[in-house]
């Protein structure tokens, strides 16, 4: 059996986007048969990835989109999450759980992301922003 | 839902019950709000009820960590009350639980301050 076409959703820099996309992954996955004690934390790392499109990458500029691309294949879900923004070098991001960065408002949202799938790369996307892949293997049930 | 908070006297305690999403935007926002207001008030003794609280994000998780720190620095303690599982494995995930005290049962935590 073949692999559908890969469904690339453009949208807009905008809070309300994280919930769509959010539903949007959560119901292609659940649809693919992905548990629902697991659909929680997918549902999670896809708002944090979006989240950090729309407000760090985007900047919530009209004029920039957010590239959601939702890439099914047999017994896993691959997952695209682009900016239009100025890149970030995933190395400069503190490590949340040393000691001294516990106390701190902010960046958790990457360990979180990596918690909740199977694999997780950031790379430079064309003509600019980044691009974050996740990939979700369905357990058989 | 965004979140929703009601506070409520128990003894000297001030009992903060939490329910809906604390997510980036409207609903962190609204809880800083709380928290730092609460805490600028002189309330030195705050139980945050998570009991009806179903999602929090990682924006949540840092309004947490902002209104601990907030709360400590005017004198005060701020400690969590009925964790759901989900905002539990949260707290192990991000090592938080060495930072806040978390209690099941309110006149427990209540006794504790």
């Amino acid at each position: 059996m073949s692999s559908p076409a890969p469904v690339v959703h453009l949208l807009d820099s905008t809070i309300e986007t994280i919930d769509a996309a959010e539903a949007l992954v959560t119901q292609a996955a659940e649809r693919m048969g992905l548990g629902e004690d697991d659909l929680p934390g997918l549902g999670m790392a896809i708002r944090e990835c979006v989240a950090n499109a729309v407000v760090h990458g985007n900047r919530y500029s009209a004029k920039k989109k957010v590239h959601l691309t939702l890439n099914e294949s047999p017994g896993e879900l691959e997952i695209l999450v682009g900016d239009e923004g100025e890149g970030f070098e995933i190395h400069d991001v503190p490590d949340p759980l040393a000691e001294e960065n516990l106390l701190k408002q902010s960046g958790r949202g990457i360990l979180l992301i990596r918690a909740f799938v199977d694999e997780f790369d950031v790379r430079r996307r064309q003509p600019n922003g980044t691009e974050v892949r996740l990939l979700k293997r369905l357990q058989p049930q | 839902m965004s979140v929703k908070m009601t506070t409520r006297q128990v003894g000297d305690v001030t009992v903060i019950d939490a329910s809906g999403r604390i997510t980036l935007g409207e609903g962190s926002s609204a809880f800083r709000d709380m928290i730092r207001d609460l805490a600028s008030q002189g309330h030195k003794k705050l139980l945050l009820n998570l009991g009806d609280v179903s999602y929090i994000d990682s924006s949540g998780i840092g309004e947490m960590v902002s209104g601990f720190t907030t709360v400590t620095n005017h004198g005060g303690m701020l400690k969590l009350l009925n964790l759901n599982k989900r905002v539990k494995d949260l707290l192990q995930i991000t090592k938080l639980y060495t930072v806040f005290e978390v209690f099941e049962d309110e006149a427990t935590a209540v006794r504790s301050f």
